[in-house]
Parts: C-alpha cells; sequence; structure tokens
C-alpha cells in the first residue's frame, strides 16, 4: 500500500502521497462511510413522509457524497498558500452570498439562510466557516499582536453579524468559539482569553433576552414540559436501542422523529446500531480532534498550526453540540453531525475544510512569506 | 530531507510557534474532556432509561389466548385464528390530531375523519394513550399506515376467528364477538360452558362429518325452500356412541357473520326449541306399552272414529275402518289406537316410567348452552296420558327426542348424545338399559313396516333396511291448537338389522304443493329428506347394504300377522273409554 509511488517520484501525486497525514485521511474516509450507512437506516421514514419516497435522502447523500470526496482530494492537493489563495476567495464569494440570502433568500423554517442557483439550493454560511478560520490564522500569523487580533475579530464579527441577520444563533456560536480558540493557540494573551469568554458569556444571555426562540428552548431544557417533545423521543429513541441496538432499519421511534435524518440522526443512530456505536462516532470525532491537533503540535509553520486547530476544533465543537443535543445535555439547537448528517452544502464544506485541513498538516508544509 | 525542512530545524525555535504547541496541549485536553462527558453520558443512558421505558405505555393488555382449531371427525377444519394487526394511537404522540385522522380515514376506511379527530382531540386532554382507531384492518392498510409515517401510530395483532366452510355449521359452532369471545355454540361452551377445560387445546375434534353435515343441509334446504316453511331442523346421530356427526337448523348464518344474524337464523331447532312432536312420539308410549308386558305386537284393538275421555274427544285422521293390530297402530299411525294401547298398558305410570327412563323431562346434557328445557305437564289425568301418547301436551327438543329413539332401538340402553369426537379405542360404556331386547326388536319391526307398508313410504332406500316413524304435529296457538299450521316430521333408523345411525328431519310449518300430493304429511314432506340422507350418507360412512335375510324374516312376521279382510269389521261408531277396563 504504502509503495504505491516510489519515494525518488516527485509528481504532484506521489509528492501528496508521502507528505498528507493518511491517519486523518483514513479517519475521515471512515466518517463519510459510517455516515452513509446511518442515512441509509435513518432516513427512510421522513423521505416517505416528506417526499413520497423512502430513499429521497439515501440519494441525495450519495450523490453528494461523491463530488465532497473530490473537493476533499483536491484541496488537499493545495499548498498552504494554496489554501489561503481558496479561503480568500471563497470568503469573499461566500460573505457576498450570506448577504444576498439575508435580502433576497427564501425563507425555511422562519431563516433565511439558503440561496438558490437554478435548481440548487445553497447555504453560503457553510462554506464561509472553514474559510474564515483560514483567514483568522492568517491574519494571526502574519500580523503583530493588537493589529491580528482586531483585523479577525472584525471579520469574524462580519460574518456572526451576518448569522445572526438570517437567524442562524448556532453556527454563530461556532464561529465565535472557533475564533476564541484559535486566537488562544495564536498566543492572546490570558487576560484577554478571559475577557472574551465573559465576552462570550454577556452574548449568550443577550441572546436569551433577544431572540425569543433561544428563551423558548432554554426554558424548555431547564423545565421539561409534560407534552413529548423532540428531544424526549430522541431519548427514548437511545433508550430504545440499548447498548446494541435493535439493528439496521429496525428502529420504532425514528418513525416518529421528525429530524431522524438530520438533528437528530445521533439518536437514530442509538437506536439501531446501540449505544456502543454511538461511542464509536464519537470516540470517531475524538480521534480526528486529537489527529489534527497532534499534527498541529507538529506543525513548524504558525499559520498551518493555527488554520489546522480552528479546521478541526470546528469539526469537532459541531460534532460535541449535536450529540449533547441529541442526549439532552445542552438545550435543543439545529446543528447537523458533521459527514452523518444529511445535508448539501454542510457535505460539499465538510469536504473542503477537511481537505484544507489535511493539506495543512501535509508534512514541513508552510506558507511562503509573501516576498 | 528537503532542504526546507532543514532550515526549519536549523532555525531557532519560533517563540510564538512554542507557546501555540503548550497551549495546543490545553485545547486538547479541554476537548477531550468534553468528549469523555459524552462518552459518559451515553453510557449512563442505557440502563436508566431502559427502565423508564418498560414503565409507563398504560395500554390495555388483553391475553393473545388463542382459541382453539375444531375440527370435523376427519381433520376438516371448521374454525381457527387468524392473527390480523388492529389499529390505535398513543394521542399523547399526536402533533396533529386533524391531519392523523384525515390521513387514517383515507387509508382504512369506513372511519368518519371529524369523529376520530374529536376523539383523539378528547384522549389528547385526557392524557390517555391508547385510543383504539380500527379494529381488523387488512395487510394493505397496515403497510399503509406504516408507510405513512404518522406519529403517534400503534399496531397490535390480535386473533381473528375465521369460519372456512361460513355456514355449514353455524349452529354447532357458533360464533365470536370482536374481541374473540364466544357468543354461541361450541363457541361459547369454550368460554363458559361445559367445553371449558378445553379452552387451551391446540384443536378440538368435534363429532361432526363435515360431508353428513353437508348431505343434511342440502337435502333439508330444498324441503325448506320447496314447502316455504318458517323453520326447519335435521340432525344425524350415531346410535351406538351418541356421536353427532351432523346437527342443521334452518334459517342458518354465516358463522363469520354471526354477529349480524337475525334471532330466527340464530336460533338452533335442534337443541334450543322445544316442539308438540306429534306421532313421533308414539315410538316412545309405544316402547312404553310394549315394554310393560300387558300388550303385544300382534295384539288387536277396536278404533272407534272418535274416543270420549271426560270431556275432550280424539279423532284420527283417518278413521280405521276395522280393528288395528299395534303394530298397525304404528304404522298408520292412529292416535286412537296409540290411547288405548297405553291405557291398555297401564295408563299414565308406564308411559311416565319410560319418558323418565329416557330423560325427557329433563335438559338434554349436550356441551353447547343452547338447550331448551322440556315442557311437561305437572298432573297427568287420564286425558295427559291420552295426548301425550301421541305426541301432545308434552314439548321437548327435538335433540332429546333423537337420543330417546337412539335408546330405543339401539340396544334397548340409554343414549347421550355428544358433540365431540369419540377416541377410535375408547370402549363404549352402555348406559342404563331403558327398554327390554323385545321390546327393541318390535320397535325395530314396527318401524319397518311404517316405511315398508305404512305413511312413510317415500323414506325407503334401496339396499337399506329403513325404519322409522312420521309425525305430522297440529302447532299450539293461542287458545288451542292452529288450524293448518303443522311440525311435518320423520324420524328414520338405519341400518335396521343393526342400527348405526338415526337420521332425524323437521319441518316447520310447510306449505302444501304438489311435490308433497297437496298434503302438509310428515311421509310426504319430512320422510323424503330422510330417505335423501341415508341415501347419501349411508355410502359415505361405509354401511354396508342389509342383509336380506333380515328384510325377508321381517316380511314373513308381517306377512303372519297381516289381517285377511274376512277379520275387518266395523267397531262401535263411538266409544267412551274406561281405563279400568
Amino acid at each position: 500500500m504504502t509503495n504505491v509511488f516510489p519515494r525518488t517520484d516527485r509528481s504532484l501525486l506521489a509528492t501528496w502521497w508521502w507528505t498528507v497525514d493518511r491517519v486523518l485521511l483514513t479517519g475521515v474516509l471512515v466518517l463519510v462511510f459510517a455516515g452513509i450507512v446511518i442515512v441509509l437506516a435513518a432516513s427512510p421514514p421522513v423521505g416517505a413522509l416528506r417526499h413520497k419516497d423512502p430513499h429521497y435522502f439515501i440519494v441525495r447523500h450519495l450523490v453528494f457524497t461523491g463530488p465532497a470526496l473530490c473537493l476533499l482530494f483536491v484541496c488537499s492537493l493545495l499548498a498552504p498558500l494554496g489554501v489561503l489563495r481558496a479561503a480568500k476567495g471563497l470568503a469573499a464569494v461566500g460573505i457576498a452570498l450570506m448577504v444576498l440570502a439575508v435580502l433576497a433568500g427564501p425563507e425555511i423554517n422562519g431563516a433565511h439562510r439558503w440561496v438558490r442557483i437554478g435548481e440548487v439550493q445553497l447555504q453560503p454560511s457553510e462554506f464561509v466557516k472553514p474559510a474564515l478560520c483560514v483567514l483568522t490564522a492568517w491574519l494571526a500569523a502574519t500580523r503583530p499582536w493588537p493589529q491580528a487580533a482586531l483585523a479577525s475579530l472584525a471579520l469574524a464579527g462580519l460574518v456572526i453579524g451576518l448569522l445572526l441577520l438570517q437567524p442562524d444563533l448556532g453556527m454563530a456560536a461556532i464561529v465565535l468559539a472557533t475564533l476564541g480558540l484559535q486566537l488562544f493557540v495564536a498566543g492572546l494573551p490570558w487576560l484577554l482569553v478571559l475577557g472574551l469568554g465573559g465576552l462570550a458569556f454577556a452574548g449568550a444571555l443577550a441572546a436569551y433576552e433577544l431572540f425569543p426562540h433561544v428563551a423558548a428552548r432554554v426554558d424548555q431544557f431547564m423545565a421539561p414540559p409534560a407534552e413529548f417533545t423532540q428531544i424526549e423521543k430522541a431519548l427514548r429513541a437511545v433508550a430504545s436501542g440499548g447498548l446494541f441496538g435493535r439493528g439496521p432499519g429496525e428502529g420504532i421511534v425514528k418513525f416518529t422523529l421528525p429530524d431522524a435524518h438530520t438533528d437528530f440522526v445521533y439518536a437514530a443512530t442509538a437506536e439501531e446500531f446501540g449505544i456502543l456505536a454511538c461511542l464509536l462516532i464519537a470516540g470517531l470525532f475524538a480521534f480526528l480532534l486529537v489527529r489534527g491537533l497532534w499534527r498541529a503540535h507538529q506543525a513548524v509553520d504558525r499559520f498551518c498550526q493555527i488554520a489546522t486547530v480552528g479546521l478541526v476544533c470546528q469539526l469537532a465543537l459541531q460534532a460535541l453540540v449535536n450529540m449533547a443535543v441529541n442526549l439532552n445535555l445542552v438545550p435543543t439547537k439545529g446543528m447537523t453531525l458533521p459527514f452523518v448528517s444529511y445535508g448539501g452544502s454542510s457535505m460539499l464544506a465538510l469536504g473542503i475544510g477537511m481537505g484544507w485541513a489535511l493539506a495543512l498538516t501535509r508534512a514541513r508544509a508552510r506558507l511562503e512569506r509573501p516576498a | 530531507m528537503s532542504w526546507s525542512a532543514l532550515d526549519a530545524s536549523l532555525e531557532p525555535p519560533d517563540p510564538a510557534l512554542s507557546r501555540g504547541r503548550r497551549r495546543l496541549v490545553l485545547v486538547g485536553v479541554l476537548f477531550v474532556a468534553l468528549f469523555a462527558g459524552l462518552g459518559l453520558r451515553l453510557l449512563h443512558l442505557a440502563p436508566e432509561e431502559r427502565t423508564a421505558e418498560a414503565a409507563p405505555e398504560p395500554a390495555p393488555v388483553e391475553p393473545l389466548r388463542r382459541r382453539p382449531d375444531l375440527l370435523d371427525r376427519r381433520g376438516e377444519l371448521l374454525a381457527t385464528d387468524v392473527p390480523v394487526p388492529s389499529l390505535a394511537v398513543d394521542p399523547l404522540q399526536v402533533g396533529d390530531p386533524r391531519r392523523t385522522a384525515e390521513r387514517l380515514a383515507r387509508i382504512v376506511g369506513g372511519i368518519d375523519p371529524s369523529v376520530l379527530e374529536r376523539r383523539l382531540v378528547k384522549a389528547k386532554a385526557a392524557g390517555r394513550r391508547f385510543e383504539w382507531v380500527a379494529h381488523r384492518v387488512s395487510p394493505a392498510a397496515e403497510r399503509a399506515v406504516l408507510e405513512a409515517g404518522l406519529p403517534g401510530i400503534v399496531l397490535r395483532t390480535s386473533e381473528h376467528r375465521v369460519y372456512p366452510k361460513g355456514h355449514a355449521a353455524a349452529h354447532l359452532l357458533g360464533f365470536v364477538d370482536i374481541d374473540n369471545r364466544g357468543l354461541a355454540g361450541v363457541e361459547h361452551a369454550l368460554d363458559h360452558g361445559r367445553l371449558s377445560a378445553l379452552r387451551d387445546a391446540r384443536e378440538i375434534a368435534l363429532s361432526l362429518d363435515l360431508r353428513v353435515q353437508e348431505a343434511l343441509r342440502d337435502e333439508l334446504g330444498r324441503a325448506f325452500r320447496e314447502f316455504r316453511a318458517i323453520g326447519a331442523c335435521g340432525l344425524v346421530l350415531d346410535v351406538r356412541t351418541g356421536e353427532l356427526l351432523g346437527l342443521v337448523s334452518l334459517p342458518d348464518f354465516d358463522s363469520n357473520l354471526g354477529g349480524g344474524a337475525r334471532p330466527e337464523q340464530r336460533k338452533n331447532r335442534c337443541t334450543g326449541g322445544s316442539y308438540e312432536l306429534g306421532s313421533l312420539f308414539k315410538v316412545l308410549s309405544h316402547a312404553a306399552a310394549l315394554d310393560s308386558g300387558r300388550v303385544r305386537v300382534g295384539q288387536r284393538f277396536e278404533i272407534p272414529p272418535a274416543l270420549r275421555i271426560g270431556r275432550h274427544t280424539i279423532r284420527d285422521v283417518h278413521p280405521a275402518r276395522r280393528p288395528f293390530t299395534a303394530a298397525e297402530i304404528f304404522s298408520h299411525s292412529s292416535n286412537i289406537g296409540t290411547a288405548q294401547m297405553v291405557f291398555a298398558a297401564g295408563g299414565a305410570e308406564p308411559l311416565r316410567a319410560m319418558l323418565g327412563r329416557l330423560g325427557l323431562f329433563e335438559r338434554a346434557p349436550l356441551e353447547i348452552l343452547e338447550i331448551a328445557r322440556p315442557q311437561v305437564q305437572k298432573s297427568w289425568p287420564d286425558v295427559v296420558t291420552a295426548t301425550v301418547s301421541f305426541g301432545h301436551g308434552i314439548a321437548v327438543s327435538p335433540l332429546r327426542f333423537a337420543e330417546a329413539v337412539a335408546s330405543l332401538v339401539g340396544d334397548g340402553t340409554l343414549v347421550r348424545a355428544t358433540l365431540l369426537k369419540r377416541p377410535h379405542d375408547a370402549a363404549i360404556e352402555p348406559g342404563p338399559r331403558v327398554a327390554s331386547r323385545r321390546t327393541v326388536e318390535d320397535l325395530r319391526w314396527m318401524m319397518w313396516l311404517t316405511v315398508a307398508d305404512g305413511t312413510a313410504k317415500k323414506a325407503a332406500v334401496p339396499g337399506y333396511l329403513v325404519g322409522g316413524k312420521t309425525g305430522t304435529a297440529d302447532k299450539p296457538g293461542r287458545g288451542g291448537y292452529r288450524r293448518g299450521a303443522v311440525l311435518a316430521s320423520f324420524v328414520g333408523v338405519f341400518p335396521l338389522d343393526a342400527p348405526r345411525y338415526l337420521v332425524l328431519a323437521i319441518v316447520d310449518e310447510p306449505k302444501a304443493t304438489a311435490a308433497s300430493g297437496g298434503t302438509r304429511y310428515g311421509g310426504q314432506v319430512a320422510a323424503p329428506v330422510v330417505g335423501s340422507v341415508i341415501a347419501r350418507i349411508g355410502p359415505l360412512l361405509g354401511v354396508p347394504p342389509s342383509d336380506p335375510a333380515v328384510e325377508a324374516r321381517y316380511k314373513e312376521r308381517w306377512s303372519a300377522m297381516r289381517p285377511t279382510a274376512a277379520v275387518a269389521t266395523g267397531g262401535p261408531r263411538l266409544a267412551a273409554l274406561d281405563p279400568r277396563r
């Protein structure tokens, strides 16, 4: 397997093969495969209910998985400078589309998150998310301190502002948390770290006060109402599966779980494949995170280090929030489980993000300083 | 090693990069802690939530008690349970009662969506967790409901009783309600009667022979329609074992739709009705007279045109013009002659004793619960004794009567009817003796004579010695007997040389037609039914043709006793009866 290419081969592919982190790559591929199996099991009832076709979501998930894997591969071929350029371009286009979405996008479930291009619906914020990580890393690695922090905060503030306008509070929180972690690794003074933490807490309180749906969800979490909530069904699903699950396709609660293919796919997984399988999925995310951080630790370039931290932490944070919601550890927040939940934009953006993470964790990767 | 990497390793370590590495470890520790917390929550959820899951769900738990399959004596399936889904909802889980009600109504059919919606809303408000929607839905509907993916659907499998033969043995089998509880016949007896000990058997073999049942239902039904009767009943009884091979009551119903049958369809006339059987009863009164030892078969009796007892007068339909022997009184069915015979034998006492030995004053102890109580007079003055002797003033169920006849012509020991198949190896335990062997032999011969040269010539079947007795009973009405409403009946036994089976047919209120020669007599209406049934079931049941020697003996006995024209004399026109004469 490892001698596909001779060591002396200097071609693009051969260099890639010898420098890319194959452990991280394998982890991502395993996760993508697990996602296919789980969507296969969890989505038919929802598909049949919403689109009269049990295979509706399965087919689309598979259709998006192909291009996402291609993007993953192509992005992982890039040199760090290429990653930076691609991120700049993607951020510019993405932010423009986000503005368009807020101004003219269709309203779906009370939010303006989408732009429609012909037959295709895109959620531009998904693509801005990884691009922002790379740009933050670039600013933090190449600018002196106050300037770097202020510039990245300004950029992130713009994105967060647009997210709040949609509104998409969950993603705004993820973006903010990722930014905080990146700045922390970049060397933000402890005092500022604590200040930023306080600011985030204040922001959360403000969200509770400002957005009625946030307040409702938090209240619901604190004092569960008697009637059946989505989250109670999710817990029933987890309990119904037990350690080993009911078996693929044997789930019962999934029939009554409206988002069994997206936000509550983890609970559906628990019902059919068991809690042990859920532990494996969580373990896979933890593994990707630790491996990514380890590669960042080995990095010889600050840009690569900070960008990698951002990309893998973003993935891990999103996964953690989703799983925690499914297990009723935090208030309900619509968020997908990376690579596992059904979702086209999310899938493609994850392909790009993890592709970049692979590109930036390649051996001896460094951003050549512009002359 | 490439040059750039070499450069990197030679460079002094960038302090910012080193600080980044230290802080990376902190980030890693933070995330690992978060993931560990998540893992703990997962492990914690499994057992705890499982017990909570097991606790609630207060749904009505109906025990899935399968009913036994009912088979005929040859293993033919008569009734079985089929698991069928039933549809209910958990109202608390229903998010949108209107949508749920509309979708279910469209899929299942026969449901008013607005009514269902109101029920769901009410049940939801009351916090109920279970509400029936439809019992017994089709597999296609079950599938459609599942595919609709509605929240809160509950599908329960319950047993659904199916009677593959429909009408064939409706009164014997009975039927069940929507919850598979027996409401009639054997089904009822399984739940509440003498068969409850068999409730958990896998299958029960009944005494019924489906082929016999079909033949009986077929022939009886023909007479029922042809004579535009209001009802009819018939049964086939194994004279030796008491097993009921067939039991038909018309009009009947489809056991699968039992609950929807009209009362007159549901009535089991064979067991659940008691009738004044008229001349059929002469089998019993003649047996009583002969068994007393005071009357002989060849004894001659003067037959006056009318018999006065107190202020009552008894007449014959066909007045005799000469003295009759006891055998002729039987074969020509003379009421006056029978009364005289009974009085000659000792009056009420021997008759009551015989009927008592035969159990006619009690209900028949058949396994099913639809058994009529006999209606008997409390005191027996002479007029009651006389009327009972020809089957009036006493009403019994046809089944009870058939048991009595089977006891008398079998071997003189009591026969008890049963609906259960006797095991092959079970020895037949003879009941208490009810009549002497000589009485049995005389009775068989008189029944032969009735078919050979009496009122029941239409019951004759080539190859078998058939004996029987006809009956044409006036039906009681308000303040007396109704004019023109009769019960036409025939009880037949074959083969007479070694009786195996008794066939009884009763047609209620036949209308005279050309086929019956413009009459409604039992010999015209019911005897042909029994003849046809015997002709059909004799070979089916493997009954060998009768021994010609026996018939020759019977004929010889008849010719020895046959009155010559010279003997015939005109009796007195009217005679006053003195029982103590």
